[in-house]
């Protein structure tokens, strides 16, 4: 196991060397080409001057039309634009190349949760603040990037991902290692306030560890692969550590080193028209369970969507469904069989029907992973009402029928709201 | 069980060399753009020694394009790929750049050119910049094109990239930007004696999309129907917004042609003004196919429609 693991490192540490080297390779110049260069040089170190200088004058007048602006009636926006002919000269973009430091790109969401009605099996408080996501991104170098996402709940941080993903592989290849979610199915690679409900489906709950999903250290290959024309076909292989779901009910646990898990994934995508799409999955992970003997985990996820590209933030319709198969080995007794055959699922639709507005449904159902014999069901109705780009006010009812025969009625309300860095929109 | 695992790791990394096939080299530079009009412009100068793509729609809202796999498979490709910068398309490119797995089109890479950098940019903020201002973006206005001078500036970068990218093509490229930029001088001449009677009208538009395209040909935009950028009409905005049209005597009120025309529909109802839907991109409209055609179109609706409203 160790050897493989070896090769594996030496691999990407090749492919790594490659880019860098193909990466630094310069075109050849010519004395003109270098002296065209310096010239170059001089006129944007002049240019920059003129600027600096320029904003110290801009400085002082600046600072007199925002007084008034502040006192009240923002409402009635002034022209932006300067009269034509002005005597100032125009700025050429690069500007704010000045003022940018080399700083990552910082965020930080809140997930701030109120639930109302009783849950005996799970239980969530009345308020919570549920999760303060910090995320810090940026560019590593000419080869690599780095993204950070810090999740802190109400009493601990807990580092959510951290990883670095290698962009300048040779043949296609994006490799990335570190922390991750891994790339089983949907839901799991979603990070909570990305999710169009307040909470996972029972399937994720009962089948994939949980909030926290099949989360692990490791590393993660992935590149497009051939396919007929306008059907877009990937594959991703991880490699992890093996640890992976809640600390008291886990999907994976590595008693040993080698006790590693996989997760390989197949997405296939096709466009059916500019507006709508279809896009299917392709899942598996295995690992060691608990009780020292292999899990193994199937998926099947299907994403149906409709966004009329015109009309774009006014309307849009998504429908997506997990399937998942889980084989759990275990010691048999007179109770449990040696293979635990567990099944479950999530169906979903939402519909945008105005710019700020949302409504969604859900249908849940799954067997428990221990106990096949044992299955929950629920159903989720929800609305969605997001201001603005930053913020998100969601309401979700959710009725839940418990394998104990215990229903539960609950209505959860959800408040997201994003400081800091503009967030690439999830897809 | 050990041997399961060292067999599961085999098999995907058996998967991973497999995958290693380099891609047949392309003889003509692949370009994709993510605007329409960069698109036009960059066609412009590459001519048939280029192919060119877009991943937006000239009909649709340039902030928000989904970040669609199936437009990976155009950047797996590129060797150029041509943005607008500005934080335009900071809600869908960069994770396409990155899971392109293209190292030629990363940022700072040889292949990644933001048009923004040789064009004139307008609204850069001066004070603090917070989002209380709406969805603003904090490095200036990026609907810099529909300013012909700024296509011109912008033209001259993209035949410097593409020339440094295929030097025996140099000539060819430097031919075509001059002729281009022949064209559109006689174009501008045609567009600015078009535009000349109405200098100095007032007009309201939906979104903050044109400073550059008001700048040049001397118009004053006096409102906007957005409240904020980004932010959806609301009615007491919208009631300001009527009576600073009456105060002003504002006739003209220009919408986007992917927002809503019910908001600016009432607004026009209310002060008798005119809405025009004006394209903001190239392919906005079935007919506009080009950066010419563009400004066409553009003014001959903003011309009927003020002298509709003279």
């Amino acid at each position: 196991m160790a050897k493989v693991i070896c090769i594996c490192g030496l691999l990407l540490l090749a492919s790594f060397a490659a880019a860098q080297q193909a990466a630094g390779q310069q075109p050849c110049c010519d004395p003109m080409e270098s002296r065209l260069r310096a010239l170059e040089e001089k006129i944007r170190a002049l240019e920059e001057e003129v600027q600096q200088l320029r904003a110290v004058q801009a400085t002082p007048a600046a600072a007199a039309p925002s007084a008034p602006a502040a006192a009240g009636a923002p409402a009635a926006p002034t022209p932006t634009v300067p009269a034509p002919g002005g005597g100032q000269l125009p700025v050429y973009g690069g500007a704010s190349a000045l003022a940018k430091a080399l700083n990552p790109d910082i965020g930080l969401i809140g997930n701030f949760l109120s639930t109302a009605g009783g849950n005996p099996i799970r239980p969530s408080p009345s308020f919570e603040m549920a999760e303060s996501e910090l995320s810090l991104q940026a560019i590593i170098d000419p080869y690599a990037r780095g993204d950070f996402f810090l999740s802190f709940g109400e009493e601990g941080v807990e580092l959510e991902e951290g990883y670095i993903t290698f962009t300048s592989l040779p043949a296609g290849i994006v490799a990335r290692a570190g922390k991750m979610r891994s790339a089983f199915g949907k839901v799991n690679l979603q990070h909570t306030h990305t999710l169009s409900w307040t909470d996972r489906p029972l399937v994720t709950e009962n089948l994939l560890g949980g909030e926290e999903g099949i989360t692990d250290a490791g590393f993660s290959v992935s590149r497009i692969l051939p396919a007929p024309k306008g059907i877009f076909l990937e594959a991703t292989g991880q490699v992890f550590r093996g640890d992976a779901g809640a600390e008291d009910d886990p999907v994976f646990v590595a008693a040993r080193k080698s006790d590693v898990s996989t997760v390989a994934h197949l997405r296939g995508y096709r466009d059916l028209t500019e507006s709508t799409n279809l896009d299917l999955g392709l899942s598996f992970a295995r690992g060691h369970n608990d009780v020292g003997f292999t899990t193994n985990i199937y998926g099947v996820d299907a994403t149906l969507r409709w966004k009329p590209l015109r009309r774009s933030i006014y309307r849009s319709f998504m429908a997506r469904s997990e399937f998942i198969w889980s084989q759990r080995r275990q010691v048999p007794t007179s109770l449990l069989p040696p293979v635990q055959r567990s099944f479950g699922f999530y169906t979903s639709a939402d519909y945008q029907f105005a710019r700020r507005w949302i409504v969604g449904g859900r249908y849940d159902w799954s067997d428990r992973a221990r106990n096949a014999f044992e299955s929950d069901r629920g159903a989720s109705a929800l609305l969605t009402f997001r201001p603005s780009e930053f913020s998100t006010l969601r309401g979700q009812y959710r009725f839940t029928r418990y394998a104990e025969g215990i229903d539960a009625n609950e209505f959860r309300l959800q408040l997201l709201f994003s400081l800091g860095a503009h967030g690439a929109h999830a897809f | 069980m050990d041997r399961n695992f060292v067999l599961h790791a085999l098999l995907i990394f058996a998967l991973a060399c497999a995958m290693i096939v380099a891609p047949a080299q392309a003889k003509k530079l692949n370009v994709v753009t993510s605007t329409t009009d960069l698109a036009s412009l960059a066609q412009e100068v590459g001519g048939d020694r280029i192919t060119v793509e877009a991943i937006a729609k000239g009909y649709q809202d340039p902030h928000f394009v989904e970040a669609k796999p199936s437009f990976l498979l155009k950047l797996r490709n590129a060797d150029l790929l041509l943005s607008v910068g500005l934080q335009l398309e900071i809600g869908w490119l960069p994770p396409l750049i990155t899971q392109s797995g293209n190292p030629r089109i990363q940022p700072g890479a040889r292949g990644y050119l933001e048009a923004a950098q040789f064009a004139e940019v307008l609204d850069i903020p001066t004070g603090p910049v917070t989002r209380a201002q709406g969805d603003v973006h904090p490095m200036g206005n990026p609907h810099l094109w529909l300013d012909p001078e700024n296509g011109r500036r912008i033209a001259r970068g993209i035949a410097n990239k593409l020339a440094e990218m295929q030097p025996a093509d140099a000539a060819h490229f430097q031919q075509r930007l001059q002729d281009f930029e022949q064209r559109l001088t006689a174009a501008e001449k045609r567009w600015e004696e078009q535009m000349r009677p109405f200098r100095g009208r007032k007009i309201v538009t939906y979104h903050r999309s044109w400073p550059n395209f008001v700048k040049y040909f001397g118009l004053v935009v006096v409102g906007y129907v957005e409240p904020r950028p980004g932010i959806p009409p609301s009615p007491g905005h919208t009631l300001e917004l009527i009576q600073l049209m009456k105060r002003e005597n504002v006739k003209v009120l220009i919408v986007e042609p992917y927002f809503d025309l019910k908001t600016p529909d009432s607004v026009a109802r209310a002060t008798g003004a005119k809405v025009v839907v004006l394209l903001p991109s190239v392919g906005g409209e079935k007919e506009v196919t080009d950066y010419f055609k563009l400004f066409d179109y553009d003014i001959a609706l903003l011309t009927a429609a003020f002298r509709a409203t003279q």
